[in-house]
């Protein structure tokens, strides 16, 4: 114990993993941290393996996959987990963020740490973006197309900076190989993200579902919650091996078996299941550049949550009408997933404007609303009482 | 009085419950789906015999279903990512598949004279092509290209049982549909009109095992034989499922009970405010 406490190196460990004061009231909510550090884990370790078979060449790339596939030992195995955690990686960040809005993680003093989280689920988007062109099937070549395509709207420089993005003049082997390059690297980024993560939610310790300091009432990180999050890497690992083992490509797209082919258009472009409310965003508002805005925008509004916020509660806890907004937002959430998966016609057009104009209500108009009103309402409760404790 | 926790639970569960019917409602309940001709037929769920979590290849369905890619569909359709190695412990011994790719001559070479040479086929070879290059192929099928099936069950919505579906579908066109010179009408098809003449006839090839050969015989075990080409590490995938479900589970039940060991005595402690 003496050393785990005077090793420049062992000290750290041990004041991040074994001996950090955690609240002692955090759910199983709280695991999808620990989760998501095991999925980037997952990915960095099967992502490496599979660079080394895989030929990032538009002649080679979906041979290259098949070879895996078929004839490296286990590589069926390998690139199944890497395909379906992917799948999981995004479930988890979804909850993680979506608890982070439930609890009002979000607020200060964690705003630090929200915002560098906003970047990792940016990064997280990007990387697999760029992974999924890797296998170079229909669904690779028409995604890449249509979503590199989306910077053309850009005012004045948006050609230019497509073809830049392209290396050429359509998506081609320049392309490919740039998208290797980068997937390859962006994990090390995201690790590095993941650092700064812990680092910023080092200062203040986690949030808890009451939302009140937790400072009287904390035990060791060490054995509560290293075995606590056990429970999750277990029951996660079990999920996902009914995935990867029975249904290795039900998350997937069938046509991402069929190999890129630049003549023939698919009858509908998707993207992965995780990024279909983005894409239900874009395709919500007519016009190219505002969709692409919208999109966009609808992640970096993550960013605005702390200073959105009007309450002066932190957990959702004790905010009853902001408690049923947030499940409104999360059904909305999942309804834009559908319609991202249905082809923009009617009915699916309106109701995705509509799904969408709720979206950014949420954030612009709900949450400082909701904020002003349980404020007012708790004041006229406690006016003149003795419990009135928000006097200023 | 419920407490924030149990109220959340019911949120969750009517939450889920909601989206789950209305999705399920859209898919199975909801008879209208606007794009029927377009998309195509839905196909009906197959018993398949390695449907199951627990089931594999019916290994002899395999076989057969070789014998109707080899005497029917290799016509026209290639199969590139198997090779002769392939078949070896599936569906044939060793001994015959050499013999099989031995009656097949591969363009071999250089030589020391640096020429290329005929050879019989080994092993290793992969599956001969029909047509040299995609011209050669739509020059012989009238503008139409007809896919490798190497991947072609994972490569279709529907998988098997859309295969299956294409191969035993074919129909005369219902009054009011047109279908141009040289299409053939399928309900499952996409678009109702494919490039694909019916190819399975009732008593078309003989089976070695002495299989009656009707039309669905033939299509369900050259389906079979498809799904394995598209997935041949199926059986070893399903056998490691279930022994990686094992080892899991009882981690879980591990974890879990280890966790509750930990959190004992924080759970049964009281904390008393004394006044004073």
């Amino acid at each position: 114990m003496k050393l785990l406490k005077a090793h420049p190196l062992l000290v750290l460990a041990n004041s991040y993993l074994i001996d950090s004061p955690a609240p002692s009231n955090i759910t199983y909510i709280w695991n999808f941290g620990s989760l998501l550090g095991s999925c980037l884990v997952l990915q960095i370790i099967t992502g490496v393996t599979l660079a080394m078979h895989y030929l990032p060449s538009i002649d080679a790339a979906f041979c290259s996959v098949e070879h895996i596939m078929r004839d490296v030992n286990n590589g069926w195995l390998i690139r199944y987990l890497h395909a379906n955690v992917a799948s999981f990686f995004f479930l988890f960040v979804y909850l993680h963020i979506g608890k982070a809005l439930y609890y009002g993680s979000f607020r200060a003093p964690r705003t630090l740490l929200w915002s560098i989280g906003v970047v990792i689920f940016l990064v997280m988007v990007i990387t697999a973006f760029l992974g999924y062109v890797l296998p170079f099937g229909q669904m690779s070549l028409w995604g890449a197309t249509v979503i590199t395509n989306l910077l053309s709207a850009i005012p004045w420089l948006g050609t230019d900076l497509v073809e830049f993005i392209w290396g050429g003049y359509s998506v081609g082997n320049a392309t490919l190989n740039r998208f290797y390059s980068l997937h390859f690297l962006l994990p090390f980024v995201l690790l590095m993200l993941v650092i700064m993560h812990l680092i910023a939610l080092h200062q203040n310790g986690s949030n808890n579902p009451m939302g009140i300091s937790s400072s009287l009432d904390r035990v060791p990180l060490h054995p509560y919650y290293t075995f606590k999050d056990l429970v999750g890497f277990f029951v996660f690992f079990l999920v996902l091996s009914i995935f990867v083992f029975f249904l290795p490509n039900t998350l997937g797209h069938p046509d991402n078996y069929i190999p890129a082919n630049p003549m023939q258009t698919p009858a509908s472009i998707v993207p992965e299941w995780y990024l279909l409310p983005y894409y239900a965003i874009l395709r919500a508002i007519p016009s190219k550049l505002l969709g692409v805005i919208a999109m966009i925008g609808s992640i970096l509004i993550l960013f605005t949550m702390p200073l959105l916020d009007t309450s002066r509660v932190r957990s959702c806890a004790f905010r009853p009408f902001m408690r049923l907004l947030f499940w409104g937002f999360v059904v909305n959430f999942l309804i834009l997933t559908w319609i991202g998966s249905q082809h923009p016609e009617p009915p699916f057009i309106t109701i995705g404007q509509a799904c969408s104009t709720f979206y950014f209500s949420y954030f612009l108009l709900f949450v400082p609303l909701i904020g002003l009103i349980e404020n007012t309402l708790s004041d006229l409760a406690t006016l003149g009482s003795d419990h009135s404790s928000y006097k200023t | 009085m419920t407490s924030p926790n149990s109220y959340n639970t019911k949120v969750v569960l009517a939450t889920s419950l909601a989206a789950v019917t209305g999705i399920g409602f859209y898919f199975f309940v909801n008879p209208i789906h606007a794009n029927e001709a377009e998309e195509g037929l839905h196909p009906p769920a197959y018993p398949w015999s390695h449907k199951g979590p627990f089931s594999t290849f019916d290994h002899a369905s395999i076989r057969r279903g070789y014998q109707v890619y080899r005497e029917v569909c290799s016509a026209c359709h290639s199969l590139d990512r198997i090779a002769w190695r392939n078949l070896v412990g599936v569906s044939h011994t060793a001994d015959e598949v050499k013999a099989m790719a031995e009656e097949v001559e591969y363009t071999d070479g250089p030589n020391d004279e640096g020429e290329n040479f005929q050879r019989p086929g080994k092993l290793s070879d992969y599956m001969p092509p029909p047509y040299p290059n995609e011209e050669a192929a739509r020059a012989s099928n009238a503008g139409a290209l007809p896919p490798d099936l190497s991947l072609i069950v994972k490569a279709r919505h529907g998988g098997a049982d859309y295969l299956f579906s294409i191969l035993t579908g074919y129909m005369e066109a219902p009054a009011g549909v047109e279908i141009r010179e040289g299409l053939y009408y399928n309900p499952y098809f996409p678009g109702g009109a494919i490039s694909m003449a019916r190819a399975l006839f009732d008593g078309l090839i003989e089976y070695e095992d002495g299989t009656p050969a009707t039309t669905s015989q033939m299509a369900k075990d050259v389906t079979t034989f498809l799904a394995w080409a598209a997935e041949p590490e199926h059986d070893e995938r399903k056998k490691m499922g279930v022994k990686a479900i094992i080892v899991i589970s009882i981690l879980t039940a591990l974890s879990v009970w280890l966790k509750r060991a930990r959190f004992a005595s924080l759970k049964s402690r009281k904390i008393v405010y004394v006044f004073n």
